[in-house]
């Protein structure tokens, strides 16, 4: 293969350019928390984090977090002005009751009819840990999914059906890899774009779902 | 005269039983009563059932309950984290009993609770294994689990500001479940940094009224 794979910060600026302005949007722990830095600047988005924060602002100096003011990750953000705090039932008021437009996820596996898997895997040996997944799942306007196309040992994580348990079904809109951009839709996944040098047939071999190309399907490029 | 200021942690958790159920605030190191979990250990209540949203890192405040086998079960939507030692220990020896619920699902129980309902439906969770066992029903369209109100006999919480009715302003992100759990219990003791005098707190900005609370016991900056 001929063609190189994204980083991670190169993931997150194809994923910011699909945000539009004046959106309420709840990132995910772990990659697409890298998204925040990567939204074009003529854009005022507003960032929610599920322990309460409406508005969050950037990282704080190093030594200058304070201990209260934490994201779901569990890192030390800032509140932008205009910002605000609500309490936990309403933070999640806010993701079950539709009000967020888009939350960005990572993920385990997605199957071709959207199915999210992005809690659990099927080793026994973790004790198992849920969190805001499942209520961010169903409940944002449009679920993003940000992830590797494929697992460290090379292994298809688009998948038919998922393997590993379901966070939710059904629920994913778009999903963005390290090798392509590809829509959900009634028919399966539907490649939109393809990093550069890529032939359909090599994506096609570390995909485990039937593919189909957009008609305009496009190059992949984030600058 | 109504005071529900008490002179020290002793006396906020006096009382509370073997086998009780406790909802304990905070989400990750935010908002964590550890002055009322410390008292609570230093009082030497066992059994009892917790629900709190991370299990504890370390081997301080909630992992502190945990290290001494004070807890028979928790309820937890993400009690794995890094350094949560003690929590794995003891979910993997089978001496802590778990049920994981879905953080908003979780948060909603007990404001259910605290609502005087007899429980909701949620698209949260429906169509995946946390629902097992529960009632689903079809509704708007979409697959619904049916979800129990969460009751506490005791809610440990911390908050900002204090007045003697125990009217409560919260800082930062630290509300989070501190509204939902002083709703959601019988006996609800807030640990504060600051009392103030009776109509110093400004009306508009009391996150949780006085009703809702039972003890006040002032413990300065958080630990």
């Amino acid at each position: 293969m001929t063609s190189a794979r994204l980083s991670s910060a190169e993931i997150a600026r194809r994923v910011a350019l699909d945000i539009p302005d004046g959106s309420y949007v709840n990132l995910g722990i772990g990659l697409p928390t890298l998204v925040a830095n990567a939204v074009p600047p003529d854009r005022e988005i507003i960032y929610h984090s599920e322990n309460g924060i409406l508005g969050i602002g950037p990282a704080p100096q190093p030594g200058e977090g304070d201990p209260e003011l934490i994201n779901a990750g569990k890192q030390y953000v800032t509140l932008l002005p205009g910002g605000c705090y609500v309490h936990h039932t309403d933070s999640f008021a806010i993701i079950r009751g539709g009000h967020l437009d888009v939350t960005v996820m990572g993920a385990f596996q997605v199957s071709a009819s959207g199915d999210l898997a992005n809690w659990a895997t099927d080793d026994d040996a973790l004790p198992p840990a849920v969190g805001g997944a499942m209520d961010l799942a169903v409940g944002a306007a449009r679920v993003l999914v940000m992830m590797r196309h494929t697992t460290r040992d090379g292994r298809p994580k688009l998948l038919e059906r998922c393997t590993y348990p379901l966070t939710a079904s059904g629920v994913v809109g778009r999903v963005y890899t390290d090798l392509a951009v590809l829509d959900v839709t009634d028919e399966g996944f539907l490649v939109r774009e393809m990093v550069p040098g890529l032939t359909r047939s090599e994506l096609a071999a570390m995909t485990g779902a039937r593919l189909r190309f957009a008609a305009d399907n496009a190059v992949l490029q984030v600058d | 005269m109504i005071d529900k200021l008490v002179p020290s942690v002793d006396e906020a958790v006096k009382g509370i039983e073997d086998g009780a159920t406790v909802l304990i605030g905070g989400f990750g190191f935010s908002g964590v009563p550890t002055a009322l979990i410390d008292g609570l250990i230093e009082q030497g209540t066992r059994d009892l059932t917790i629900v709190t949203n991370n299990a504890g890192v370390g081997d301080t405040d909630v992992a502190a309950l945990l290290r001494k086998r004070r807890v028979r079960k928790i309820v937890c939507s993400y009690p794995r984290s890094e350094g949560s030692v003690w929590f794995e220990r003891l979910y993997k020896a089978g001496e802590l009993e778990l049920e994981l619920i879905p953080q908003g699902t979780m948060s909603e129980r007990m404001r259910a609770a605290g609502a005087g309902l007899g429980g909701f439906f949620t698209p949260t969770g429906a169509d995946t294994q946390l629902a097992r066992g529960k009632e689903t029903r079809v509704l708007n369209g979409r697959l619904q689990v049916f979800e129990t109100p969460l009751r506490g006999d005791v809610a440990l919480i911390r908050a900002h500001q204090a007045d003697r009715w125990g009217n409560l302003v919260y800082r930062s992100a630290a509300r989070n479940f501190g509204p939902t759990m002083a709703m959601a219990a019988k006996l609800t003791v807030v640990e504060v940094q600051e009392v103030v005098e009776l109509g110093a707190l400004d009306p508009e900005a009391v996150i949780t009224p006085g009703i809702f609370v039972d003890r006040v016991v002032c413990v300065g900056v958080a630990q």
